[in-house]
């Protein structure tokens, strides 16, 4: 490991194969994200992970690290613009969290709240989306979905199923279900499955489980999304409640109360 | 229904990559892709049935709900605008009793708008069935009324309302000389294939489409690629506003442009290639069809190719109307039979590109040039045009000018010259490159066409000063948003924000900060985007607010903000709901 990238002023060794962001986790920096997952093949679209590669921007989740690369992530500049690549994640849907069940364990939150995103600023586009409410135990609220494909993906790569994919063009880009009705309940998506335990908003809800933890005591109510993404994400795999380093406790209120934790932080296996 | 997917299935090989022409072939049987038709086709693909929604929904010229058996799109390219298409289409509209982007209630006609068909120099044009109309007016739009109402086949319309002219008007380096079939090939055997591609390095010709990558360069790095299988792309999607040369060459060069393949084959090992055609221009595959058939005959194609070994074969493949596939990766994707979004880059086509194998990727009017180079020499190129940008360019031109249609400089050649050639007075600006491209005010015409200067793909719209700034960037920011694969958050969200808050600026909603923030948000898609479809979309209102401000200022209201919705409006369903339309139940748009 004696290649080395330069990511604000600080060498970060990575190795052949590896993406910016890969090399970047491993060594406890944190790049916003929302459709990069490790372990799933990038995709590269949300664009929050941009960061400036020798003079151009690049997504770190696509873009192989190499040798001489000297990498800015940290600017406010990009700060700034990543703000407001979310806020357009923002109008383009109807996110509406206070009444959202996912609230406080809500990644496109989290980052909001981490790039200190304090309103939407773009005019809201206000989509008429449906509610796919057939499936016994999974619910999709289509007004929530941010086409980071992390469903689609979960499906084929770690399933071994096709449940979903994303449809249409531009603005009208949509979710769409692989079943002929077009409803959930007639798809072999079972509640274990990896792609309805992968939304990183409130797209894809299991339903029944829901306000088990309140809301204020929920990961990103206490913990920066870079913290938790770092240690879910940062080569170990995922550590249990009591694994989480002491940065992770917030002053006044004693330490992450395990309840808090939702199954992505939780365990790796949904269940399977 | 069975049997007739069964067909279709067939004659595709029943190869899932040929997703494409297999729907192409269903819609314009059925007018649209019917469900039953997506579940035999799932299975005898066996591919997932969203997989199928999801490429049908992608591109315009697929539906999932029933079109007219006369199926009319108007292209709603600016250029077309400058020739009366806005009251052509009300006319249509009249003429056939239908509402625009609706199926008449008989199911015989719908009419609807499609992005810029190619056909610039003589619009108003549009399609019906995929066919192209060309020079569209009202004498014209009765008789199409009447021979639908009659329900006449396609085939006993008149020839003439079909008639696409070549309207060659400047022919240059390329276009004056055409090569005899096979001399580019004999010249090339003769030659030695390594000492070919040296020539064409000489010739110092790069990329014809806009980007102006080094041709010989791309077809080296293409070639040291190890692997079982390469493949040769001919990208003949010209789907920017104003371009239609590759239509001209297509019909008039398509030997040059297929043998300039073919010797691209030779060079880096490839023994297929595919013409990508755009589907506005289905009405060339029967003739390019012939000309494939022909070489093969005559020994320029198929096996053994002149006697030499070379084995080479080209298949003709249609889009079905998405400007994206333009770009090289996009069109790979679609050639796959998937949905037109550009890969992440690296990898690029020449390591990893149809079917991840190394695949060259060049405009039609590249391959045209490049065979000319085989047979006169590189210098005989080089000499021509700058240091920078050798040889000539085959220009688009149309808008306001005497004379639209197709005309070849060498590279260097000012704006001015080529205004006066095409007859165009009273210049306001020109379009060149495209929406995508710039536009130059009539302060910069000694502005010179060279990838250095005034780069272009092909097109070239003059506009005259009777013409509004802000219309014309209207229309290409609403095909932006239009054309958007919607992959990337800054582009899909963003080229539609950018359409709105243009459209509050212009139509008179916008106060001083809505253009403050419009040149934000160009910028965010300009630097954010995944391709350059977003990293160029913005340029419509970047060139144009560089040097017309006041189009912009003048527009907006003395006042400091307005919602950029509308307040009242938006109060509609509550005043019905609750019976009430008195004063109190409405509100004004911006407090007195």
């Amino acid at each position: 490991m004696s290649k080395t990238i330069n990511i604000d002023g600080q060498n970060i060794p990575f190795s052949e194969g590896q993406t910016i962001i890969e090399a970047a986790t491993a060594a406890g920096v944190y790049i916003p994200h929302l459709c990069h997952k490790p372990g799933y093949t990038p995709h590269g679209s949300c664009k929050l992970c941009t960061v400036n590669v020798n003079g151009r921007n690049c997504s770190a989740c696509t873009f192989p690290a190499a040798e001489g690369q000297t990498v800015i992530n940290n600017s406010e500049e990009l700060r700034h613009d990543r703000m407001r690549i979310t806020q357009m994640l923002f109008v383009e849907g109807n996110h509406l969290c206070p009444s959202c069940e996912k609230s406080g364990n809500c990644q496109l939150q989290g980052v909001a709240y981490h790039l200190n995103m304090l309103d939407n600023h773009f005019p809201h586009f206000y989509p008429l989306r449906e509610v796919d409410a057939s499936h016994p135990d999974i619910l999709i609220d289509h007004n929530r979905c941010i086409f980071c494909t992390l469903c689609v993906r979960a499906s084929r790569e770690k399933d071994g199923k096709s449940v979903f994919d994303i449809s249409g063009r531009g603005i009208h880009k949509h979710l769409i279900i692989n079943s002929p009705s077009g409803k959930l309940k007639d798809t072999n998506i079972d509640v274990n499955d990896c792609a309805a335990h992968v939304c990183p908003t409130g797209a894809i809800l299991i339903k029944r489980t829901g306000y088990q933890v309140p809301i204020g005591q929920r990961i990103y109510d206490h913990h920066q999304i870079s913290e938790v993404a770092l240690n879910e994400e940062g080569g170990a795999g995922s550590l249990p409640a009591a694994a989480l380093p002491p940065s992770l406790e917030v002053a006044g209120q004693g330490s992450l109360p395990a309840a808090a934790l939702t199954p992505s932080l939780e365990g790796a296996g949904h269940g399977k | 229904m069975k049997n007739f997917i069964q067909t279709v299935l067939a004659e595709a090989d029943y190869q899932p990559v040929r997703l494409l022409q297999i729907l192409r072939a269903v819609q314009s049987y059925y007018q649209y892709i019917p469900p039953e038709a997506i579940d035999y086709l799932a299975e005898g693909l066996k591919i997932p049935r969203s997989h199928i929604i999801a490429v049908a929904e992608f591109y315009s010229f697929f539906h999932l709900t029933p079109q007219g058996r006369y199926e009319i799109l108007i292209s709603d390219s600016i250029t077309d605008r400058i020739l009366g298409k806005d009251s052509l289409m009300d006319y249509l509209s009249t003429v056939l009793k239908v509402p625009v982007g609706q199926v008449r209630s008989d199911g015989l006609v719908s009419l609807n708008n499609t992005s810029c068909t190619g056909i610039c120099d003589q619009g108003p044009a549009g399609l019906v069935n995929g066919y192209p109309l060309t020079r569209l007016d009202r004498p014209k739009a009765d008789e199409i009324a009447t021979l639908i109402d009659q329900e006449k086949p396609l085939a006993e319309w008149p020839a003439y309302l079909f008639a696409v002219a070549d309207n060659i008007r400047k022919a240059g380096l390329l276009l004056e000389q055409p090569i005899a079939n096979g001399a580019g090939l004999s010249a090339g055997f003769a030659r030695g294939i390594q000492a070919t591609l040296g020539e064409i390095d000489r010739s110092g010709l790069r990329g014809r489409g806009g980007a102006g990558f080094k041709t010989a360069m791309k077809w080296k790095f293409c070639a040291e690629e190890k692997s079982d299988k390469h493949y040769v792309v001919c990208n003949a999607d010209e789907g920017e506003p104003g371009t239609f040369k590759d239509r001209v060459l297509l019909n008039s060069y398509a030997d040059q442009v297929f043998e300039g393949m073919t010797l691209c084959g030779a060079i880096i090992g490839a023994e297929q290639g595919f013409l990508y055609l755009r589907g506005e221009y289905l009405y060339l595959k029967d003739k390019l069809q012939a000309i494939l058939q022909l070489r093969r005959d005559t020994g320029l194609l198929g096996k053994n190719i002149l006697n030499q070994g070379l084995n080479f074969d080209i298949e003709i493949c249609l889009g079905a109307g998405a400007y994206i596939c333009g770009e090289e990766s996009a069109l790979i994707e679609s050639l796959e039979g998937k949905p037109g979004i550009p890969r992440n880059r690296p990898p690029y086509p020449v390591t990893q590109g149809y079917l991840n194998k190394p695949t060259v990727v060049n405009n039609v009017e590249t391959f045209l040039a490049a065979t000319a180079i085989v047979v006169n020499g590189g210098e005989w190129f080089a000499k021509v045009g700058t240091d920078k940008s050798a040889g000539s360019k085959i220009l688009s031109i149309s808008g306001d000018c005497a004379l639209p249609g197709i005309y070849e400089y060498p590279f260097g050649t000012p704006i001015s010259l080529i205004l006066h050639d095409c007859g165009a007075e009273d210049v306001l600006g020109v379009q060149v490159g495209g929406p995508s491209g710039t536009f130059i005010s009539n302060q910069e015409l000694d502005r010179k066409l060279a990838f250095e200067d005034l780069a272009t793909g092909g097109s070239f719209i003059v506009f005259n000063k009777s013409r509004s700034i802000t219309g014309i960037v209207q229309n290409f920011m609403h095909f932006f948003a239009h054309e958007s694969c919607g992959f990337c958050t800054p582009c899909r969200v963003g080229t539609s924000l950018l359409s709105n808050q243009l459209d509050k600026i212009v139509d008179g909603h916008g106060s001083a900060g809505d253009v403050v923030e419009l040149e934000a948000l160009c910028q965010l898609v300009k630097n954010h985007s995944h391709c350059g479809l977003g990293q160029t979309a913005a340029n419509p209102i970047l060139t144009t607010l560089q040097r017309y401000p006041d189009a912009y200022e003048s527009r907006l209201k003395d006042i400091s903000y307005e919602p950029g919705f509308d307040l009242d409006g938006a109060l509609d369903v509550a005043r019905r709901m609750a019976h009430r339309d008195d004063a109190a139940a409405h509100l004004t748009q911006v407090e007195d």
